[in-house]
């Protein structure tokens, strides 16, 4: 199918993004989830502003204790980047898992967070290991930690005038790893849980269980009081009611959460 | 309402007036007429569009034309040259990695575009690499064995 009419512009800084944004812009990242939207009518923005031609939003840094990683960095760099294999490998894994080929070659990590969809990777690994993104609008930047920026089914808490400029990675997750369950290579996760071992403690955070990413409160606690993996696994379905549907039961969901998260533990001690 | 884009697509430049909502899909088929990429889904599942948009494989169901505004484009047209099948095409040939051919123009742009980023690609990572890519006739196996065969046939040359 065919996108609904619209304009197109191609922002080259920040700045004019946001400009064409206030206007009433939709902004395109890697198109790997809007495109589609688009094509089949799910969404049907009558502007767009390709955000492809701004230099900044592109790459990975260190600043201070945290990995600075530009939005439009693509699937595909943060999956081979050393900082963020270094310092937050659940990231780096939840990348290399995206879609396909093509798509970790064009799809964004700034986009995916954006889009917000209930079965993403990324959102998951990030909220895993305590992640945060930078938000700027027209009245300057905000930073929102990834807990409070996913907030539904693809809604977000950023503001209509506001794109993502950064996602936040702390460092000192390096002992970390994401496990997921899927039918086919590139269907999206069913469920996937991403396992950080920080200094505070064990960090675990699902997709597909809910609206929105969320932490396994259930596996988090039991692991951290000294429990197995197995153990562990089983109290993963405490306080989550993921929705049955031809993916599974709520019920087969639960287990399938407490199994990868305790494969992820277990990959994130190697 | 119409943008003025320059691609330059197998080599050669083409300015075209295009509506900004044109996919570079339709682009290349209907204002081209370079009918080998094929449309086989609408949920950028297939794999069947891929083609390479300035050295990287792309879906081109998933890209508007005026992204491509200044870019180089390759299609499964641009392949051979001379005459001379590319390596790839050759591998296809010599493998029977094909059936009835819907899916072939994007297995072999996405071929191309693993070759590129992995030249010693195990026979694994060529089987992860195609995952975006169905084909119904098949069972993978003679693909997978085309693209091997391939990747070390270009490793010599």
């Amino acid at each position: 199918m065919i996108p609904s009419t619209l304009e197109y512009t191609k922002a080259s800084s920040i700045d004019e993004a946001i400009a064409a944004v206030q206007a009433g812009a939709r902004p395109l990242a890697g198109g790997q989830s809007l495109m589609p939207m688009m094509r089949l009518r799910l969404a049907a923005p009558g502007a767009v502003v390709d955000l492809g031609g701004i230099a900044e939003l592109v790459g990975v840094c260190e600043d201070g204790d945290e990995i600075a990683v530009g939005a439009m960095t693509t699937h595909r760099a943060v999956a081979a980047d050393p900082l963020i294999g270094e310092h937050c490998r659940v990231v780096a894994q939840a990348a290399s898992g995206v879609g396909s080929l093509v798509i970790r070659g064009r799809g964004t990590i700034g986009g995916s967070l954006a889009h917000a969809d209930p079965h993403g990777d990324l959102p998951a690994a990030i909220l895993a290991v305590g992640g945060a993104v930078i938000a700027r609008g027209p009245g300057g930047e905000r930073r929102i930690e990834i807990g409070d920026l996913i907030t539904s089914y693809l809604t977000t808490s950023l503001a209509d005038d506001e794109i993502i400029t950064q996602v936040r990675l702390p460092k000192g997750n390096g002992r970390s790893a994401y496990a997921k369950f899927h039918r086919r290579a590139i269907d999206w996760s069913i469920v996937g849980v991403g396992v950080a071992i920080g200094a505070d403690g064990v960090r675990a955070a699902a997709t597909g269980v809910a609206d929105r990413p969320v932490r396994l409160a259930g596996f988090e606690a039991a692991i951290n009081g000294g429990a197995s993996a197995e153990e562990a696994a089983r109290a993963a379905g405490e306080g989550i009611d993921p929705t049955a549907d031809l993916d599974g039961s709520t019920e087969y969901k639960r287990h399938l959460a407490g199994v990868l998260a305790a494969q992820a533990h277990q990959a994130a001690q190697g | 309402m119409g943008q003025t884009i320059t691609v330059t697509v197998n080599g050669t430049a083409h300015t075209a007036d295009v509506e900004p909502r044109t996919l570079l899909v339709h682009f290349l088929r209907e204002q081209l007429t370079l009918t080998g990429t094929h449309i086989g889904c609408d949920t950028s599942t297939c794999g069947c569009c891929t083609v390479h948009l300035d050295g990287e494989p792309v879906l081109s169901c998933s890209v508007l034309a005026v992204q491509a505004d200044g870019c180089a484009v390759r299609t499964v047209e641009g392949l051979s040259e001379g005459g001379e099948l590319h390596p790839i095409q050759q591998a296809f040939h010599e493998n029977h990695g094909l059936q009835c051919g819907f899916c072939t123009p994007g297995m072999m742009m996405t071929a191309l575009g693993v070759i590129e980023q992995n030249p010693q690609a195990s026979d694994d990572e060529i089987r992860e690499a195609l995952e975006g890519n169905l084909c119904r006739c098949t069972g993978y196996q003679n693909i997978v064995a085309a693209v091997r065969s391939a990747a070390d046939q270009m490793a010599r040359s």
